[in-house]
C-alpha cells in the first residue's frame, strides 16, 4: 500500500519507521534534499524533494496511486492545503496535522469537512491527553484507555517495597481479586508475556488490564495508590502546555506554568486565566524551589529541548516531587532518560505514529476498519489493538483455552455491551464484543490474525 | 564496519553466482561437453563457499551504512571474478591467468578476450562468457535484493556502490521492488532482441549469446572476427538494441508507466542522440571520402558500419563489423572520444556516462561566466532540476581521479615489452577501463590481449572492475584503514 508522507520532522520520521516496519511503500516529500537524503539511507522509503503543497512533487511522488497521504510538516496551513490538493489528485485518505488551537475548536469538523480529510491529528493534543490520563492515575507509568473506558491497560513499575515482588501470578490471584490480568512484564528489555507460574521481581515493568474502578481497588490494597494530581507544576508553555492545563483546569486541578518568554506569558495568561503563568527561566533551581516545586503533587517539564527536559526532571525527582513526566521526542534520549531513573517519559511522535499505523492497518483491512484502537507499549516491543468482533470471526462461542493462539499473543480484555470482561480460559468472544489483544511481534490487522494458522 | 554482515552478503553474491552457473552447465550438457564437468565442479565449489561463508558470518545485526555497501560490492565483485573463472581453466581450455582476465572483462562488459580464436571454445564457455556480461551489465547485487526478501532496511547504499551514474535514485519506494523493475525491463529487452536476431535467420545459441552480450553492453561474440560474417539485418539489429541498453532504464519505466512526454524530454537522452547522429555522419562522410577500403562499398553498407560503430562504442559494447585500424584519422579519433563518453547514466553502459559529461560541460560553463562576471551566482540546471553544488563537486572530483587511475593504468601496460606501442598502451588503458573492449594500434579488434604479459593482463583487470564499480568502492576495499575499526 503506498502511503506519502510530507514532512520529514520528528514526526514524519516516526511515522516513516513504523510504516516502513509494516511493509508499505513509503514516499517521503520534504523541501530540503538533505533531510531526504537521510531518511532514505536509513529507511526503505522513497524521497521527493519538493513542496508538499505543489502538485509536480505530489504527482512524482504517485499520489493518484496513494492509499493514504499524511501531510505533518510544522505549518498548519501547508499541511491543509497538500492535503486538498492530494484529494484532489486522487489520493484516497488524507490526514492533516493541525495543531493550533484555534483550528482546534469547533471549526474543526467543518474544517475536515470543507477540505475532505479523513482525519486530523494533533499531536501536542495527543500529548496533553496522556499525560493528563498518567496525572489522573500517578502511581502509573503509563495509562492506555479503550472504548468508552470501560477498561484501562496500566504499565506499573514494580518499586523495592512493593508486596508484589517476588509473587508468582497465581498466588497473586488468589491473594487479591481475580478481576485483573497481568498480559507482559518487562524485564531486562524483554517482553514476556506471562504464565501462572511467572515470578515478579524488583524493578520489572508489568502492565495489567483492569476496569478503572477495579485498577484503583487493586493499587489500594497493594499500597501505591496515589491521589490525582491536584497541584501541578509545569514547565514551558507551548501548545501542548496549554491543552494540558486546559484539561487539568476543567478537572479542577490548579496550574502553573514557567515560561521564559514574556510575549507567550502574556498570550496564555489571557487564553487561560485560571492558571498561575510565570515569567522566568525554568532551568534555575532557584525560581522553581521558589514557587514551591516541593509541595506540589506533579512536575511536567514540556519546554523545547529534550534535554534541559530531562536535566530539570531530574532534580525535580531529587526534591521529592511525587510524580515527574518529561517530554522527550527523540527515541534514543528517552530510553537513556529511563535509565536516569525517569520512569515517565512521553513524547509526541509515538502518539502520532500509532494513530497512522492504526489507519493504514484499518485501511488495508478490505472488510473496511476493524482496529478500534493501537497503542505501543513497552518501548514500542508489545501492541496492544482494540478489535471489533464481527460475524466472519471463526471462533464466536468457543472458549479461549481451545483457541489455539498464536505465541506472544493474549487476549487481555473483553468488553461486552456495558460489562468488562477480564477473561480466563473458559471466557467465550461474542458477536458485537469489542476485544482488547495484547501481542508482541506479530502484525495483526485482523482479529482472525491471532489464532495459528494450521 | 558490520564485518558479519558484509561477509554474509558476499556469502550469498557467491551461492546467487552457484546458481547462476547452472545455465552455462545445461548447455554444456545439451551440446554434451567435457566443459559440463568443469562447470558442475564449479558449482560446488560456489556452494560450499557461499552457504559456508553465510553461515559462519550471520550477522547480528542487518544495519549496514556507505562503508559496508562499498565493501560488499568490492568484495563481492572480485571473488565473483576469481571463481567465476574457474570453468575455463578446470575445463583445461585456459589457463588461469587469461580465465581471469576474460572473467573480469566478462562481469565488467568489457567484452576484451585474450583467447586467440574464441570459435575454439566449446559453447558453454561461450555461453557463460557472454552470461557474465548479462550478470554484471545490471549488476549482480541488485539481482540478489530482488529476489532475497528484506536484506537489510538500508539496502540502498548497495545499490548505490553497484550502479553507476551521479546520482542514483529508485523507481518504487522500496529497493527490492526497484530491483525488480529494473530487472524486468531487462529480461524483457534481452528476450526481444533475442527474437529479433532469431528471426534474421541467427540459430538459438548464437542469438541468445549475442542478445545476453549486447544487453550487458558487453562485446563477447561466438567467432574471431565479432560480428563482421552477420548479415545487414542482424548487425542493424545489434546497432539499435545497443543504443537501446545504453538509454537510461529509468526512462523504460517511464514509458511503461505511460509517461512517454516525460521520458523523451530527458536532456540527457537527447544528447546522447544526438551524439550517435553527428558522430555517425562525421564518420560516414569521412570513411566514403577518405577511405580506399569504402570506395567500392555501396552507400547503405558505409553508412552502416558508421552507425554499428559509434553505437558500439558508445555504448561501450565493442563489436566491430570492420577493420576500424585502418579508417582514416578522424574516424579513429572520433571513436576514441566516445570511448570516454559511455552511454546514459542508469544504463548497462561503462564509460564516464554522459550525464556526468553534461555535469563537466556545464560546470565549466559556469566557471567560463564567473571569470567574465566574478559576482555572479550561478546555479547548474539538469533535467530540469538545480544540481546541487555537493553532487557537482563529486562529479568533477571523479573526473580528476578517473583520469589519475587512467594514467595509471596507460604508464603501467609501458613495462609491457610485447606491446611497446604508444597508441596500443593508451587506447587499451583507457578501453578496459571504460568497459568497452577493441582498441587501437597492435592488433585491434576482439582476442587483442592475448599477447599481452601477465603483468599486463592482471594490470587491466584491475583497471577494468575499478572502471565498472567508479573507481571507491573497490579503492575504499583495499585501503587497509577501512577494515580496522572505527
Amino acid at each position: 500500500m503506498r502511503v506519502i508522507i510530507v514532512g520529514s520532522g520528528d514526526i514524519g520520521t516516526s511515522m516513516v519507521s513504523s510504516l516502513v516496519a509494516e511493509g508499505h511503500d513509503v514516499v517521503v516529500i520534504d523541501d530540503d534534499p538533505a533531510v531526504i537524503e537521510e531518511i532514505t539511507n536509513i529507511y526503505d522509503a522513497m524521497g521527493v524533494c519538493g513542496n508538499g503543497a505543489d502538485n509536480d512533487a505530489l504527482n512524482e511522488a504517485g499520489v493518484d496511486k496513494c492509499e493514504i497521504f499524511a501531510a505533518v510538516t510544522g505549518s498548519d496551513e501547508t499541511n491543509m492545503l497538500s492535503c486538498f490538493i492530494a484529494k484532489r489528485l486522487g489520493a484516497k485518505h488524507t490526514i492533516a496535522r493541525i495543531r493550533n488551537p484555534e483550528y482546534n475548536d469547533e471549526s474543526l469538523g467543518f474544517l475536515c469537512q470543507q477540505l475532505g480529510l479523513s482525519s486530523s491529528v494533533n499531536p501536542e493534543m495527543l500529548v496533553a491527553k496522556e499525560i493528563h490520563d498518567i496525572l489522573k492515575f500517578p502511581s502509573a507509568v503509563n495509562i492506555e484507555s479503550f472504548s468508552a473506558r470501560r477498561i484501562e491497560m496500566v504499565e506499573l513499575m514494580l518499586k523495592p517495597d512493593c508486596p508484589m515482588n517476588g509473587m508468582a501470578l497465581y498466588e497473586l490471584r488468589r491473594q487479591y481479586s481475580s478481576k485483573f490480568l497481568i498480559c507482559a512484564v518487562q524485564r531486562d528489555g524483554e517482553v514476556h508475556i506471562p504464565g501462572g507460574s511467572f515470578r515478579l521481581e524488583e524493578g520489572d515493568r508489568i502492565a495489567l488490564t483492569a476496569s478503572p474502578a477495579e485498577i484503583q481497588k487493586l493499587l489500594r490494597r497493594l499500597g501505591i495508590l496515589q491521589k490525582q494530581a491536584k497541584n501541578v507544576m509545569i514547565l514551558g508553555a507551548g501548545n501542548t502546555a496549554f491543552y494540558l492545563a486546559k484539561l487539568l483546569i476543567a478537572n479542577g486541578s490548579s496550574v502553573k506554568i514557567i515560561e521564559k518568554d514574556e510575549e507567550r506569558c502574556r498570550e496564555i495568561c489571557e487564553q487561560l486565566p485560571e492558571a498561575v503563568i510565570l515569567h522566568g527561566d525554568g532551568a534555575k533551581q532557584e525560581i522553581l524551589l521558589e514557587e514551591g516545586l516541593e509541595s506540589c503533587d506533579a512536575f511536567v517539564s514540556l519546554t523545547g529541548s529534550d534535554e534541559e527536559n530531562i536535566l530539570i526532571s531530574i532534580f525535580a525527582s531529587s526534591q521529592g516531587v511525587p510524580k515527574v513526566i518529561a517530554k522527550v521526542n527523540r527515541p534514543e534520549l528517552a530510553s537513556m532518560a529511563e535509565k536516569l531513573g525517569l520512569d515517565c517519559v512521553v513524547s509526541s511522535r509515538r502518539s502520532v505514529s500509532n494513530i497512522l499505523t492504526r489507519y493504514a492497518r484499518a485501511v488495508q483491512n478490505s472488510l473496511g476498519s476493524n482496529v478500534e484502537t493501537l497503542h505501543r507499549i513497552m518501548d514500542g516491543k508489545a501492541e496492544v489493538l482494540e478489535f471489533n468482533v464481527r460475524g466472519d470471526f471463526a471462533y464466536i462461542g468457543v472458549p479461549l483455552k481451545e483457541m489455539k493462539l498464536k505465541s506472544d499473543v493474549l487476549v487481555a480484555g473483553i468488553i461486552r455491551g456495558r460489562k468488562t470482561v477480564i477473561p480466563s480460559g473458559d471466557d467465550t468472544i461474542l458477536e458485537g464484543d469489542k476485544v482488547i489483544v495484547l501481542d508482541a511481534g506479530h502484525i495483526l490487522r485482523d482479529l482472525g490474525d491471532i489464532i495459528q494458522k494450521q | 564496519m558490520n564485518k558479519r554482515m558484509i561477509f554474509f552478503v558476499v556469502g550469498r553474491i557467491i551461492s546467487a553466482e552457484a546458481a547462476l552457473l547452472a545455465l552455462p552447465a545445461l548447455v554444456s550438457l545439451i551440446y554434451l561437453e567435457k566443459a559440463g564437468w568443469a562447470f558442475l565442479v564449479t558449482i560446488g565449489i560456489c556452494a560450499a563457499a557461499g552457504f559456508g561463508i553465510s553461515a559462519i558470518s550471520r550477522p547480528k545485526s542487518n544495519t549496514i551504512y556507505a562503508g559496508e555497501g562499498f565493501a560488499i560490492v568490492a568484495l563481492g565483485w572480485m571473488l565473483m571474478s576469481v571463481l567465476g573463472a574457474l570453468p575455463f581453466s578446470i575445463s583445461g581450455e585456459v589457463g588461469y591467468i587469461d580465465a581471469l582476465f576474460e572473467t573480469v572483462s566478462g562481469f565488467t562488459t568489457t567484452g576484451g578476450s585474450v583467447i586467440p580464436d574464441c570459435g575454439t571454445l566449446s559453447r558453454g564457455l561461450l555461453f557463460w562468457r557472454a552470461f557474465t556480461h548479462w550478470i554484471g551489465g545490471m549488476g549482480v547485487l541488485i539481482f540478489i535484493m530482488a529476489i532475497i526478501p528484506n536484506l537489510s532496511d538500508r539496502s540502498i547504499h548497495i545499490m548505490r556502490a553497484e550502479v553507476p551514474g551521479p546520482v542514483v535514485g529508485k523507481l518504487v519506494p522500496r529497493v527490492k521492488d526497484t530491483a525488480k523493475i529494473l530487472y524486468t525491463i531487462y529480461i524483457a529487452l534481452t528476450a526481444a532482441e533475442a527474437i529479433f536476431l532469431l528471426c534474421g535467420g541467427m540459430s538459438l545459441f548464437e542469438s541468445i549469446v549475442h542478445a545476453f552480450s549486447t544487453a550487458g553492453t558487453g562485446g563477447f561474440g561466438v567467432y574471431a572476427d565479432s560480428v563482421a560474417s552477420y548479415s545487414p539485418y542482424i548487425q542493424w539489429v545489434l546497432a539499435v538494441f545497443m543504443l537501446l541498453f545504453g538509454v537510461n532504464f529509468n526512462l523504460y519505466y517511464l514509458i511503461v508507466m505511460r509517461k512517454i512526454g516525460t521520458a523523451l524530454k530527458s536532456f540527457e537522452l537527447r544528447v546522447y542522440i544526438s551524439i550517435v547522429l553527428v558522430f555517425s555522419g562525421v564518420i560516414f562522410v569521412d570513411l566514403f571520402c577518405n577511405c580506399a577500403a569504402f570506395a567500392d562499398t555501396c552507400v547503405g553498407d558505409t553508412v552502416r558500419t558508421a552507425v554499428f560503430h559509434v553505437s558500439s562504442f558508445l555504448t561501450t559494447t565493442g563489436f566491430s563489423t570492420a577493420d576500424f585500424n585502418s579508417w582514416p584519422s578522424l574516424s579513429q579519433g572520433l571513436l576514441f572520444i566516445t570511448l570516454f563518453l559511455g552511454g546514459c547514466a542508469g544504463s548497462t553502459a561503462g564509460g564516464l556516462k554522459l550525464s556526468r559529461v553534461i555535469l563537466l560541460f556545464k560546470l565549466a560553463g559556469r566557471e567560463l561566466k564567473h571569470l567574465v562576471h566574478p559576482r555572479s551566482v550561478n546555479s547548474v540546471e539538469f533535467e530540469g532540476k538545480a544540481v546541487d553544488e555537493q553532487t557537482l563537486f563529486s562529479v568533477s572530483t571523479y573526473f580528476s581521479i578517473y583520469m589519475v587511475f587512467i594514467g595509471g593504468t596507460f604508464f603501467l601496460l609501458g613495462f609491457d615489452p610485447h606491446i611497446n606501442d604508444f597508441k596500443t598502451c593508451l587506447t587499451s588503458a583507457v578501453s578496459c577501463f571504460n568497459n568497452v573492449g577493441p582498441f587501437f594500434g597492435y592488433a585491434g579488434a576482439n582476442g587483442g590481449f592475448a599477447d599481452y604479459s601477465v603483468f599486463s593482463k592482471l594490470v587491466l583487470s584491475f583497471a577494468m572492475l575499478f572502471g565498472r564499480l567508479e573507481i571507491y568502492p573497490l579503492l575504499l576495499a583495499l585501503t587497509p584503514s577501512t577494515w580496522t575499526k572505527r
